[in-house]
């Protein structure tokens, strides 16, 4: 069997002196889907932008040698404030020629390449964001859910395109949701995470009644306490 | 040569490239740190009067002096920026303000670009060139960088080295801007051009060679102004840029 892809051992992110993740320990094979889950706050974007090399770290992050990764940030805070076109947000990239292949993969008419960046519904941006990702062919995913602003539809065609392109691309993803259904719908393994590590696992395996209990307690206690 | 023709080479560049810079300024939500870097200037500005070298001269070191001294302090002390940058650059009006002749006050706040000499224009000239491609060559990386430093840095950017040249890039337009505009104005010469054609703009050329040519044309009328009126030069070069962006308004896509 080949070495794994990525290999996590006694992770742990402080920022501003607040731990946000606590040993931290896992590993990820080739082709798979792998979830991280938890409440919001529990350190999930943080992880994924630790393992991008966003974050400094202490303990162990190997990828393996030959791992091209591609990223899909949650949010792009300031991408109103441009005015720049689809196209152009390739070539700060890419050529112009990767770009027209890229998206059409991903389901875009070219007629898109000249439509501005802020005039695209949240849909169509994160497609957009995950074409990006896609420039220079990563053999790695990691893609960051949007909390907000895409209805349900929209998350539909968006994992139905990952899963689609983790298929042609031979693509190992990892994704953080929030989202259950995505998780038992589209991942063979799945890291839980609340600070501490929780569980891990085959999703239909490890997610038992009392593990999301155990997982969305502190939530739950928080809001208890506040009505 | 005619010291009208020198004055309108000089004035273009600067009011064109400042345009320019502008642009990315603002997607940096950066554009009012030019106001208090140029009245940080005024003693650089007070010096050169007093004792007659090049304006831009006198300011440069200041402007780089206000940099480095919001950046350190910025360290140790962890207060918001624009705190320290309201401390800074009162600190520059006030040392101005002690020995700055009362005469010489109109060309400090206000500049005058309308006297410039053949030396002067030259040194703005390369200067001006040398900025312009500096920004062509760091423009991608830079609104990248802006968009998303996330992006950026899963791109391998190295964004310390990007955002050293470009804030040496705005330290020289302030240097330069001061002589045509004084140290009260330089705010305006970066934000007027990029926000009227932002409001204007669909893509990223449209904006940045909009506000390339509203910097130009906007000094160019300025001093034509002067030429004609009498007119102080800078004051009609901002607002000629604030009428242009008043039109922007009515034309917003």
């Amino acid at each position: 069997m080949k070495e794994p892809i990525l290999k996590v051992k006694n992770l742990n992110v402080k920022l501003d002196s607040e731990e946000i993740i606590k040993g931290l320990s896992f590993e990820v094979k080739e082709g798979d889907v792998l979830t991280i889950l938890g409440p919001n706050g529990a350190g999930k974007t943080v992880l994924l932008k630790t393992l991008v090399g966003i974050f400094p770290y202490k303990g162990k992050i190997e990828w393996r040698k030959d791992v091209r990764i591609g990223y899909v940030p949650q949010r792009v805070p300031f991408i109103k404030d441009i005015p720049i076109n689809v196209e152009e947000f390739f070539l700060l990239k890419t050529t112009s020629e990767e770009a027209r292949e890229i998206l059409e993969s991903v389901g875009f008419e070219e007629s898109i390449l000249k439509k501005r960046l802020g005039d695209l519904s949240s849909g169509q941006f994160q497609r957009i964001l995950v074409a990006w990702a896609l420039v220079k062919n990563p053999n790695v995913l990691l893609f960051d859910e949007p909390m907000a602003g895409i209805d349900i539809s929209g998350k539909e065609t968006i994992y139905n395109l990952l899963f689609k392109l983790k298929k042609e691309r031979n693509l190992t993803i990892l994704l953080v949701t929030h989202d259950l259904s995505v998780v038992f719908k589209f991942s063979n393994f799945v890291v839980c995470l609340n600070k501490c590590p929780i569980c891990q696992g085959v999703p239909k395996k490890v997610l038992t009644p009392q593990i999301l209990h155990k997982l969305y307690k502190e939530e739950v206690k928080f809001y208890t306490h506040h009505h | 040569m005619n010291q009208f023709i020198l004055s309108l080479i000089t004035g273009i560049l600067i009011g064109a490239v400042s345009g320019y810079l502008g642009t990315l300024m603002l997607s940096k939500r950066m554009t009012l740190v030019a106001g208090p870097l140029g009245h940080l200037t005024l003693p650089g500005i007070a010096l050169a009067l007093i004792y007659g070298f090049d304006v831009s001269l006198g300011a440069f070191p200041f402007v780089i002096l206000g940099i480095v001294l919001i950046w350190i302090l910025e360290i140790w002390t962890k207060l918001p920026m624009e705190a320290l940058t309201a401390i800074v650059f009162s600190l520059g009006v006030a040392i101005a303000f002690l020995f700055l002749p009362i005469e010489q006050a109109k060309t400090a706040l206000i500049g005058d670009i309308t006297k410039v000499g053949v030396y002067e224009t030259i040194i703005t000239v390369t200067l001006c060139s040398l900025i312009f491609f500096v920004i062509r060559k760091i423009y991608a990386k830079m609104i990248l960088i802006n968009i998303s430093e996330d992006l950026a840095k899963t791109s391998e950017i190295d964004i310390k080295k990007y955002n050293i040249l470009y804030l040496l890039a705005i330290a020289i337009i302030v240097a330069l801007g001061v002589k045509m505009v004084g140290g009260l104005l330089t705010a305006a010469l970066v934000a007027i051009p990029a926000s009227a054609s932002r409001n204007l703009s669909k893509n990223l050329f449209q904006y940045t060679s909009l506000a390339t040519f509203f910097g130009a044309i906007s000094s160019f009328l300025g001093i034509l102004i002067f030429k004609f009126t009498a007119l102080p030069a800078g004051p009609s070069i901002i607002i000629i840029n604030s009428l242009i962006f008043l039109v922007s308004i009515i034309f917003k896509r």
